[in-house]
């Protein structure tokens, strides 16, 4: 693990076990916020007096010992990309939805925008680039890929993933007790509808 | 009860924001300018995070339904609110905010604070993504909360005096050439006027870079300054997102980023 200053008040660590680093963080003293993504964690003191020494000997707490659940989202597989994503997969469209569907994935990280979760464990020949040119609006549900992630949009907003179906999961509702349907860690599978 | 009759240039509710949810992809949000706001409530005899109105530029008037009592911090602005005093308007008064003078961010706390609905546990307006109320129109109608047991504040505050922001040097420090922080440190930046709570856009000489190519996104935090390629840093607000691929060069001390929050569009400052 590498621990690198950022500010007067938090550190970035970089570790191939962001979740894992994130979980021993929140339990060290004085420590207000830990934010996983995909290859580091930025970790927050609420003092300027904060031991640097400290979070490099940190233990990542393994995944066995993370209460992170499950989830499960409906999918229509009709996108606009869907056939750009066979042609570059060379394969035929239900061939994609085959893979994508069949796939076992993880959260790495939320970002982008509220609830907007990264997928983790993408079959290869579908890690495929972002669009060469975003859409203006993407809209809420859209099941899209981008490089080794996969995920779906919480809410209208931009955006370059290759879009291949849609979602009718809430997956962002400020009114439920935890508002993001996806978290760091769960696992994920899409069932094809 | 509070009725808005013009929010000026932009007006949103703010409390301290809502940390700790930057792992959902929430952003903190809150008062740029928290210190501001904490005086502001403190001359009402508020709890220093209670709610109260973020105005840019000035600009603000309103009118009270009930005797209420009112401070004005953050920017200096014209108009009938002394800055840094409370002040007491009886039942039906009309109070106009003039244009801020100096500073950008001027904020008006109500004796009893905001009440409203504070998803996340705040009731501040995110700008970025839309948690949290819509920014202020004319015509709303806002509701302070209970009488807090704090006593009204007097005592006029003394502002703090402008002065250049403390940088610690950031994460990516390596990707830039040897003497970018030293020139982060001695050049004068300018506000671009394409500033706003997501980030403050500075113009400046280029801070050059020596590794090509892209960063894998990274947690960021209000304070870092982002260099895109073309070299020119952004400061990062309160509704900055909460990721980010542009490598931070250096952060500003959390204690001096409620200065940035008074910046206007052209003024200079400097980074120590």
């Amino acid at each position: 693990m590498i621990v690198k200053p950022y500010g007067d008040r938090a550190a970035l660590i970089e570790t191939a076990d962001p979740l894992g680093v994130r979980q021993a963080a929140l339990a060290l003293p004085g420590v207000v916020e830990a934010v996983p993504v995909a290859q580091t964690v930025l970790v927050r003191f609420d003092t300027d007096r904060h031991d640097l020494d400290a979070l490099a000997q940190l233990t990542p707490v393994p995944p066995a010992e993370q209460s992170v659940g499950a989830a499960e989202l409906p999918v229509v597989y009709d996108g606009p990309d869907l056939e750009l994503v066979a042609a570059d997969a060379g394969c035929s469209v239900e061939e994609v939805i085959r893979q994508h569907s069949g796939g076992r994935y993880t959260v790495a990280f939320c970002g982008f925008s509220p609830g907007f979760a990264y997928l983790r464990g993408l079959p290869e020949r579908l890690q495929q680039p972002r669009l060469a040119s975003p859409r203006t609006s993407v809209p809420a549900g859209a099941v899209g890929i981008a490089g080794e992630f996969t995920g779906a949009y919480p809410r209208a907003s931009p955006g370059g993933w290759r879009l291949i179906g849609r979602t009718a999961a809430d997956l962002w509702d400020l009114d439920r007790r935890s508002p993001a349907l996806l978290t760091p860690g769960m696992s994920v599978r899409f069932i094809a509808t | 009860m509070i009725e808005v009759i013009s929010p000026g240039p932009s007006a949103t509710v703010q409390d301290l924001g809502r940390p700790g949810f930057a792992h959902l992809g929430v952003s903190r949000s809150g008062a740029f300018d928290r210190s501001a706001l904490r005086l502001a409530n403190r001359l009402v005899g508020n709890d220093e995070g209670a709610a109260g109105l973020e105005i840019l530029g000035g600009g603000l008037v309103f009118r009270l339904g009930d005797a209420t009592t009112v401070a004005l911090t953050g920017a200096r602005c014209a108009g009938e609110l002394d800055w840094g005093q409370a002040r007491t308007f009886p039942a039906g008064a009309r109070v106009a905010v003039g244009p801020a003078v100096s500073g950008l961010r001027a904020y008006v706390a109500f004796r009893g604070g905001l009440a409203g609905p504070a998803p996340l546990g705040s009731r501040s307006t995110d700008s970025l993504s839309g948690v949290g109320p819509a920014p202020v129109r004319a015509g709303d109608v806002l509701w302070s909360g209970p009488t807090p047991t704090g006593e009204v504040d007097g005592a006029q505050a003394v502002a703090p005096p402008g002065r250049p922001l403390g940088v610690t040097p950031g994460p990516r420090l390596d990707w830039f050439e040897p003497d970018a922080f030293t020139q982060l440190r001695r050049s004068k930046w300018v506000v671009r006027p394409e500033s706003d709570r997501i980030g403050i856009r500075l113009d400046g000489p280029a801070l050059g870079r020596i590794r090509p190519g892209e960063l894998p996104s990274e947690p960021t935090l209000p304070g870092a300054l982002q260099v895109p390629p073309d070299g020119r840093p952004i400061l990062l607000g309160p509704d900055a997102p909460v990721t980010g691929g542009y490598p931070v060069i250096a952060v500003v001390d959390e204690a001096d980023l409620d200065l940035a929050a008074q910046l206007r569009p052209g003024e200079t400052l400097r980074f120590r």
